[in-house]
């Protein structure tokens, strides 16, 4: 493998001191100059003090997971030099607000700069990447031009900072470090939830409901922002309960409706989420996982909700996606919501923290994302929400559609939304929901969900799903056997004949997963019979780190 | 007249105070069809209960939801089509135990949507349990040595929590009820209706609630939430039913 050029900048300091927007900044200028970048945070559950991080890792060519090797260390306090030195290259270098320049240590009077200029401590961070424009060499109007985007009118302060580290750094000549020549792509610079929430956007999305819990907070947040622009109604109301009733009302009204949370808030839906499934309302939920059992580690990553979400309570044709990065979060996006109305029924999308919050520098193709509708129906008189057809999908009209008295109804019904306990009709009517599968099986096949990477021939097989791709496919750079990486999109309905067919290609199957039990695995061996030989597991709330992995996999190849 | 009756076959027990409510909904729905409302742009939802069933019974568009939640619900279709009129029926189990904060959320909120609850004071369709206006000392099946709780009194709450329409009302009386169901239907903004509803099976309440509702007096001013928090509140050998509290504040949909 040729030796790629890789860089990573870290930026630490106490909650409150601006490190991830700052990190947020640098990697908007990379992404804008052409870079490949992915932007990781690490931050506790606290508004102020603890220690916060963001690191910002780029190369000229394709990165899927960030670095831990530093190149450049800005530590807005003495915690992060004490936490992250050891992180730094042999020339990796340390901005820091410090009396006196001491080997790897440059100083750079970050709070007197900012107070000289009567802006508040927050802002020294701009001078802090003025200072990094030097080293990197890159143009210090491009880093304006991206704070006049950010922060408008308020924008003069950060300017005016970042001439200031700029100088400083030029005038003493500090050591810059040679990039390579970027390629142009155009990309644009989001985390996962951004993502998918422009592909449920794309998709035409009209009102979401969610109430706030990390990881899946900055998805309402996004869209509240989003609102006005788009037409979309957002509310946040009393607690996920609500949330998921009130989403499933306004599905019944007809609007393209969507909410998100994590495990806990999920639990909280559950009951409605298989109304949704007896009462064929399109709905999507997301499940941004966080690390750990119920309330668990809030700002951590995990993977443990996969065994959960595909078991809501009660029997309908499920469906549970899994993008692995922002891109798929983005198509399936909106996938999920287009595949919700087609087929009348509930859609889960799993998240997770580090696939939520991570951003990369991506090229979202809008041109993939179509809006499509139900089967429409001619109402009128006779209209029976629930008539039965042979691809189980009943026409859909809505209340205030003329003539067509629109009943649905949690318990089982018959074909006109009355209640009944007839023993045909609830056979029937269960037959009916699942003879949608079918047709569901058959869409999906229009997408790729299940994708091989690597040695496609190779007789290593790892499998995983969702964000733990960014590490693995990072990690099959450093592999020495050939290994080919099984990344599986779709969860539910799993295409069985596919996967088994991949699989037992197979000498040895290991199976990467962010959680305890290997949950991926149990739906392996569950669906197709096949068990993996070995199981890569952390539970730790932290994501694979690409060169760890690689080692661990070698050894077991070995 | 718009004849609103459906093929469900009734499964209320015979004589049950619930058929005066089904009566008397019909009866407002096409008062307000024939002054203009239109009935593809009614919905009502459902918990469930005895009470829920009523939605099999009124050929309109319907939502039976989950236990407690039906408030929930006729928000989101409110929210996601104002045009429609939106009217949600509840349990008192239903919406005074199991989604009560529901109700103190659409208070709070106003969104402009009805709810009816039928207080039975009894887990009717569950057969016979205590729920929380149930009188203290009662027995049934789950307090067979009597409750030991006070009741609440759902309409303080909700006047407490900001309802702008707030009201009961006794399902003996027919046209009373009418009346009223109508105003809330009428009101913009988030309307309550309590309806004392006897169960036959479980809880006769008939012989009681007819020697002791009587009506608000003439002028009773409608706009003093101090009063009407008394007013709700005085439990003795009189109950007064009618509107405590009718005020106009912004709706919630209107914000979006
Ligand atoms: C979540 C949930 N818990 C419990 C039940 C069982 N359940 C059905 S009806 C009911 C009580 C109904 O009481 P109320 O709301 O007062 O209605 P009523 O039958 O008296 O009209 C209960 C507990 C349920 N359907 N859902
Ligand atoms: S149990 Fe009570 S409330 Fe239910 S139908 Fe019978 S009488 Fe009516
Ligand atoms: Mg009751």
């Amino acid at each position: 493998m040729k030796k790629q050029n890789i860089f990573s900048v870290l930026v630490g300091g106490a909650a409150g001191d601006g490190a991830r927007e700052a990190a947020a900044n640098l990697s908007r200028l990379l992404t804008n100059v052409g870079f490949e970048v992915i932007q990781t945070v690490e931050y506790p559950s606290l508004i102020r003090g603890g220690h916060n991080f963001a690191r910002v890792t780029f190369s000229d060519d394709k990165i899927h997971s960030d670095y831990e090797a530093l190149d450049i260390l800005v530590a807005l306090n003495k915690e992060t030099v004490d936490l992250h030195f050891k992180e730094l290259k042999k020339d990796g270098l340390v901005i820091f607000d410090c009396e006196k320049q001491d080997k790897k240590i440059i100083n750079l009077p970050l709070c007197a700069y900012a107070k000289e200029m009567g802006a508040p401590p927050i802002l020294r961070t701009a001078a802090a990447l003025g200072a990094i424009c030097w080293i990197l060499n890159l143009d210090l109007e491009e880093l304006n031009k991206i704070f006049k985007t950010v922060f408008k009118d308020k924008a003069e302060a950060n300017i005016k900072l970042s001439v200031k580290g700029y100088e400083n750094f030029k005038n003493r000549k500090i050591t810059q470090i040679k990039l390579p020549k970027p390629k142009k792509i155009i990309r644009k610079l989001v985390d996962g939830n951004e993502a998918f929430a422009e592909g449920l956007i794309k998709a035409g999305l009209e009102n979401y409901f969610a109430y706030p819990m990390t990881p899946s907070s900055s998805i309402l947040h996004f869209l509240a922002g989003k609102a006005h622009e788009y037409k979309i109604k957002v509310a946040q109301p009393e607690n996920e309960i609500a949330v998921i009733n009130m989403a499933l009302g306004s599905a019944y009204a007809g609007k393209r409706t969507a909410t998100a949370s994590t495990g806990g808030g999920f639990a909280l839906m559950l009951e409605a989420m298989a109304m949704a499934g007896m009462e064929e309302l399109p709905i999507v939920v997301a499940d941004s996982q966080r690390a750990g059992t119920s309330t668990g580690v809030a700002t951590r990553t995990g993977q443990g909700d996969l065994a959960f979400v595909r078991n809501l309570p009660g029997e309908f044709p499920q469906i549970v996606l899994a993008p692995g990065d922002q891109e798929e979060a983005y198509l399936l996006g909106g996938l999920s919501l287009n595949l919700a109305w087609q087929f009348q029924t509930p859609v889960v999308v799993l998240l997770d923290k580090l696939l939520s919050e991570n951003m990369s520098a991506c090229q979202l193709d809008d041109k993939k994302i179509k809006i499509i509708s139900s089967k429409p129906s001619k109402a009128g008189k006779k209209y029976q929400r629930y008539e039965f057809t042979d691809d189980g999908i009943s026409p859909l009209a809505f209340p205030g559609d003329k003539d067509a008295v629109v009943k649905v109804c949690s318990y089982e019904h018959d074909e006109k939304g009355y209640i009944t306990d007839s023993s045909e009709i609830t056979k029937a009517m269960c037959e009916k929901r699942f003879a949608k599968i079918k047709g569901i099986v058959k869409e999906l096949a229009k997408h790729e969900m299940i994708k091989v990477y690597g040695d496609t021939k190779s007789k290593n097989t790892l499998v995983f799903f969702g964000s733990t791709k960014g590490a693995i496919l990072e990690a099959l750079k450093y592999i020495k056997k050939p290994v080919r990486a099984v990344q599986i999109l779709c969860l539910e309905p799993l295409d069985t004949a596919q996967l088994k067919k991949i699989l037992k290609e197979s000498n040895r199957i290991i199976d990467i997963e962010n959680n305890y039990t290997g949950q991926l695995a149990n739906l392996i061996r569950e669906k197709t019979g096949i068990e993996v030989c070995k199981k890569i597991l952390r539970y730790d709330s932290f994501p694979f780190e690409p060169l760890s992995l690689a080692d661990t996999i070698n050894k077991i190849l070995k | 007249m718009i004849d609103l009756n459906t093929q469900a076959k009734n499964t209320w027990c015979p004589g049950c105070t619930n058929f005066l409510i089904l009566s008397a909904f019909k009866n407002v729905l096409n008062e307000l069809f024939s002054t203009g409302l239109n009935k593809d742009n009614v919905v009502m939802t459902a918990g469930i209960g005895c009470h829920g069933k009523i939605a099999d019974y009124v050929n309109i568009n319907s939502f039976i939801s989950l236990h407690g939640r039906e408030v929930a619900t006729a928000t989101g279709i409110k929210l996601a089509n104002p045009k429609l009129t939106v009217v949600a029926f509840a349990g008192d189990g239903d919406a005074y135990a199991e989604g009560i904060e529901h109700l103190v959320h659409a208070a709070k909120r106003n969104s402009n949507i009805t709810l009816l609850v039928h207080n039975n004071q009894v887990f009717g369709l569950t057969t016979g349990q205590v729920t929380p206006t149930s009188v203290k000392g009662y027995k049934g099946r789950s307090t067979p040595f009597g409750s030991v709780e006070e009741p609440l009194n759902p309409l303080s709450v909700l006047l407490s929590s900001g309802a702008t329409f707030v009201a009961r009302t006794y399902a003996g009386n027919l046209q009373e009820m009418q009346v009223i169901m109508k105003k809330a239907i009428q009101h913009k903004g988030f309307s309550v209706v309590d309806i004392l509803q006897p169960c036959i099976s479980f809880k006769d309440t008939r012989e009681y609630f007819k020697e002791r509702v009587c009506e608000l007096e003439k002028n009773y001013p409608t706009d003093k939430l101090d009063m009407a928090l008394v007013e709700v509140r005085s439990n003795g050998d009189k109950i007064p039913c009618g509107i405590f509290y009718q005020v106009q504040k912004p709706i919630f949909e209107d914000s979006f």
